[in-house]
């Protein structure tokens, strides 16, 4: 068995004609929390989408379990997807299913259980993010934070290798952020699974996380612990981790001279 | 000047490619819809359950406007009938309108209105909240699981829509014609029975309302998967819906027309 179950080798990627990543490399160990750290829009989330091969990679490639993601045909992509499982940014739950029947998706399309035991899982599932009682609820009737605990729900529910989280706390309150935290670990270790978290909130994620990749201008700028990056020198590091507001990421945005744009 | 030209060209050029792209993509839909339709299949209620929303659920405005328009038909076609002394043949005209043109017209206008905007919207605002993305993510393909259901539910519900249309439709005409102008209800049916052909008439109505309702699901699916995930996205591209429904239900109407009944 390989030491990583998910590894990308030289990854280029545009965007149109803009170039989003260069040359990347990354190693997810298995059975660790990896994050992938930096701005907004410099292609976190892109690299999931890699992973989960609905984008094809301009050169480079990235390797699931042996099997690299954009040589798999239609069948064999799906064969992967099996093994992954993928937390959506705003939950994207089914609006038209209950929340029993969004978990019990997954479980009806790829398995033939009798009604009484995918009863019995998705009420298991739902316990493990503590929304048991929340099983007949339509998704509108929930709060964010438990759309994104039913999402959770339902990405573990085939017991994945790989799971995926596309910024997990965003507009999340605090209590929400520190169960998500909670369980992103807890499900990590109690499945033996994989986790990869895209994310820009710093010190939650730091607080569980064995290893961080920082991304920066289409390259990753650093990697480390936790531990190894609070004590990194790098500018870049030092200005996201501190949240400075400048630094090698200017606050201003490419612009001509402030004088001639007034017209003086 | 020459710029000006040049520019026009340009856009003509650029807004004919854009289309020519878009039919193509539309094409290869409809060919993944074949594809994935013995997938969508095994799952029967999936397919049910869209026909109820788009046929059953169609039904109050397709029968209340087929009553009308019939009614219509009845008062219309008896004042000019009665002027040649033949107001008898009312039966034949309310049911050959009917039958070879406006069943199927109307009812597909009201599709397009009522279902075709539905689908698009539902189908706009699952992509802008990532719905379809998780579902690829979940190794099934939207395609056999939304896409196809919706668009053998279109295919089903037209061609039935538009014969219970034309059916309450005569019944508006008989209504007016015979229990309130009181000509012979004898003349109305059998001039009828004698006058509309099936193979004729019947069949080539329902080859139209089967064209039509290919038409109008096949373009509320495209544009709901091409809207941008935007709000402003979605409701462009339900207008468009609308828009490009009934001018595709128009003027394959004439198209149709123009080869059966010439």
């Amino acid at each position: 068995m390989k030491k990583n179950l998910v590894s990308i080798e030289k990854l280029s990627f545009d965007y149109g004609k803009e170039s989003l990543h260069k040359d990347i490399n990354m190693e997810f160990a298995r059975g660790k929390v990896s994050a992938i750290m930096g701005g907004s829009g410099c292609g976190k989330t892109t690299i999931l989408k890699l992973i989960g091969g609905q984008l094809v990679p301009k050169s480079g490639k990235v390797v699931v379990d042996d099997a690299v993601v954009h040589e798999q045909d239609r069948s064999g992509i799906f064969n992967l997807r099996r093994k992954m499982g993928m937390l959506f940014q705003h939950g994207a739950l089914f609006t038209d299913l209950s929340v029993f029947e969004n978990v019990a998706f997954p479980m009806r399309e790829h398995t033939n259980l009798p009604e009484s035991i995918i009863k019995d899982l998705v009420l298991l599932k739902l316990n493990a993010v503590g929304l048991r009682g929340a099983h007949k609820k339509m998704p509108a009737e929930l709060s964010g934070g438990m759309a994104r605990r039913v999402a959770l729900a339902r990405a573990i529910a085939l017991d994945p290798d790989i799971i995926m989280y596309d910024e997990p706390f965003a507009g999340l309150d605090p209590i929400s952020m520190a169960v998500i935290c909670d369980l992103i670990r807890t499900l990590n270790d109690a499945l033996g699974a994989t986790s990869i978290i895209v994310t820009h909130d710093v010190a939650e994620t730091f607080s569980f996380a064995d290893y961080v990749y920082f991304l920066a201008d289409g390259v990753v700028a650093a990697e480390g612990s936790p531990k190894e990056l609070l004590a990194s020198k790098l500018p870049f590091v030092k200005q996201f981790i501190h949240s400075e507001k400048d630094g090698p990421v200017p606050f201003h945005t490419d612009a001509p001279s402030y004088k001639s744009d007034l017209g003086l | 000047m020459v710029n000006k030209l040049l520019n026009f060209f340009e856009q003509l050029g650029s807004g004919f490619r854009a289309r020519l792209i878009k039919l193509g993509a539309g094409t290869r839909l409809f060919f993944l819809i074949i594809i994935y339709s013995a997938d969508s299949f095994k799952r029967i209620h999936l397919t049910i359950k869209e026909i109820y929303f788009t046929g059953v659920l169609s039904l109050v405005i397709i029968v209340v406007s087929a009553f009308f328009v019939g009614m219509v038909l009845g008062l219309q076609g008896y004042y000019t009938l009665e002027k040649y002394g033949s107001s008898e043949a009312i039966g034949v005209l309310v049911a050959l309108a009917l039958v070879r043109e406006l069943g199927p017209v109307v009812t597909a206008l009201l599709f397009a209105g009522r279902a075709g905007t539905a689908i698009t919207a539902e189908i706009g605002l699952m992509k802008a909240t990532e719905q379809l993305s998780a579902m690829e993510m979940m190794a099934v393909s939207p395609v056999a699981r939304i896409i196809a259901p919706r668009f053998w539910a279109g295919m089903i519900s037209m061609p039935i829509l538009a014969t219970i249309f034309s059916m309450v439709g005569i019944l508006g005409g008989y209504v007016i014609a015979v229990i309130i102008i009181g000509v012979d209800e004898g003349a109305f049916w059998s001039q009828m029975q004698a006058n509309v052909d099936f193979h004729n008439d019947i069949v080539d109505g329902a080859v139209k309302s089967i064209v039509f309702g290919f038409a109008c699901t096949m373009i509320a699916l495209f544009e709901g998967l091409d809207a941008p995930p935007t709000a402003e996205g979605v409701s462009r591209a339900t207008t468009r819906t609308v828009v490009i429904s009934s001018l595709a239900v128009l003027g394959l109407d004439f198209v149709l027309t123009s080869f059966m009944f010439v």
